[in-house]
Parts: structure tokens; sequence; C-alpha cells
């Protein structure tokens, strides 16, 4: 099974993390202001890119942290985790 | 009477001797402490007597004012104190004392776990069957203390001892794990 590097307790297995989809999606500054077509987007539509994607996880069986990990959805391998609040690192898939 | 979640395995457990020294240690006293307040979690340490640990899945024992006290690192604002049975109230009292203003809780969840005690030369064998951690001693000395899954349940596992293990477990799941265990001994134990 894939280990999965938790930026606070080290590499674990997989089945001890949760998925928690695409990281930055930024919480729109003022929700009413938008059109159904704009909320919908908001809540519904992420990318889907075949490469490098930053996304969000869980330790749900460790620290239950969540964190961000920058992961290649072509090979699953994972090229960075960082901690919730820092930028996302550079890569080189 | 209150029947602690494994009183029913003791002998089952007792039983998985010699290749494991396996009883369960019931109603130890268990708080968890949230907080992330560097100034709040020293005060806590010094009123018990037990610096927090400072690193991650670790954790940390001594004695104090309130006996026996371990501290188990269970995130970066998170933490499980754990001593004796019956010290609980205490504890949360002068945890809560220590803690003043700052952000953060202090709550007894003495209930929700039970601790069993794991010794003998093949408890790193046993635990492989279902542990993904390595504890090889050199990745996993005395002091550590992880969160982790054991046969796909939820434990706080701390090593205590060169051939020794605490593995706390949600009391609700303590006699599937013991089941689970005496399985997994069953290829060490002599033949009859
Ligand atoms: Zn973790």
């Amino acid at each position: 099974m894939q280990l999965i590097p938790c930026p606070w307790c080290g590499p674990r297995e997989e089945a001890e993390f949760h998925y928690g989809g695409q990281a930055h999606v930024a919480y729109p500054e003022d929700p009413s202001a938008l059109t159904d077509e704009e909320w919908a987007r908001y809540v519904f539509f992420r990318e889907n890119p075949s490469g490098p994607f930053a996304e969000r996880w869980s330790h749900n069986a460790g620290c239950r942290r969540w964190f961000n990990a920058v992961r290649d959805t072509r090979t699953h391998d994972l090229l960075a985790v960082y901690r919730v609040g820092e930028p996302m690192p550079e890569v080189t898939a | 009477m209150t029947v602690s979640p494994l009183a029913a395995w003791s002998d089952r457990l007792a039983a998985l001797a010699p290749v494991l020294d396996a009883a369960e240690v019931p109603f130890r006293s268990q708080l968890t402490v949230r907080v992330s307040d560097p100034d709040a979690i020293a005060a806590m340490g010094s009123t018990l007597g037990v610096g927090f640990p400072s690193a991650a899945c670790t954790f940390t024992s001594g004695t104090g004012p309130c006996g026996d006290v371990e501290v188990l690192w269970l995130g970066p604002d998170e933490f499980l104190v754990t001593a004796p049975p019956d010290q609980q109230v205490t504890i949360e009292e002068v945890l809560r004392g220590a803690l003043g203003t700052a952000w953060g809780s202090v709550v007894d969840t003495s209930a929700q776990r039970t601790t069993v005690v794991l010794q003998g030369p093949r408890v790193r064998d046993v635990l492989a069957h279902g542990c993904s951690v390595d504890l090889h001693p050199a990745s996993a000395p005395r002091g550590t203390c992880v969160q982790t899954l054991l046969a796909r349940t939820g434990i706080v596992l701390q090593v205590t001892g060169d051939d020794r293990v605490t593995v706390l477990v949600r009391s609700s799941f303590a006699g599937y794990l013991a089941a689970w265990l005496v399985d997994a001994c069953t290829e060490y134990l002599a033949v009859p």
C-alpha cells in the first residue's frame, strides 16, 4: 500500500488518510453577491489536470489534521506535502 | 459493579504467554487537552510535574503532585494526559487552573479508551500483522507515541520499553482487538 508523508507524523499507510479534493479554493468574499451560476462554479467545479494537482488530505487515523499535498494524477506520486497556511511549493513532475 | 471492556478476555490474553505477556490495565484516568499557547502548555506541564512533549509522535512521563502521569502527543495542539485510576477529577481541575484564560480545553475522556500492555520478544512481530508503522527500535525508540491503525481499528501506541508497548483502544473496539491479538499470536504459540 502507498505511504503518504503526513507533515506532522511522517510516512503512514494510505488507509489512514481521507481525501479532501482540490486545495486553495478560496471562499467567495461576498457570497450573497454571486449569481447562481457563479455559486455553482464555486461549489461544484474543480480542476482536473493531468499532472501535478494541489489537494487537501486529512490524516484521519493519526493526528487528525488537514494538510495539503501536490500529487501527480498520472502516477499517483506525491511530489510535496505542506501544512495548511503554507504556500504551495515548487514541484517538478 | 463496573466491568472493564476486556474483563471477559483476561484468561485468553494471559494464555498468550510466553509469546506475549498481554494484560488490560483498566480504568486509567485519561484527559484530552486541546491547547496551542506555549505559555499555557508550559504552565500545564509544570503543575503536573511532567513537561508536555514538544516533538510530534512522542510522549513524556514522570511523577508529580498528581502521581505517575504520562502526556501523549496526539496532534500539534492536542495531548492526552494519562494517570492511574480515579485521578481524572483532580487532574482536570489542576489543568484547567493552569490553562487560565488561554484558549483551550480539558475534557475527561477516561471512558473512551481502555489500556492494554503488551510485552515480549515477539511483540513487534505480532503487531506487524496488522500495523504498518515501523516499530523497529531504530525508528520507534522508547518514548514513541503514534496514533495509527491496528487491524483497521484506531489505536494510540506507546513504546514504553525494549519489547514493551502500551496500546490504547476505544472501549467498544477492545473485544475485537483482543480477538485479533489472540489470532495473530497463534502461529507463534507451541503446538500442543
Ligand atoms: Zn499526521
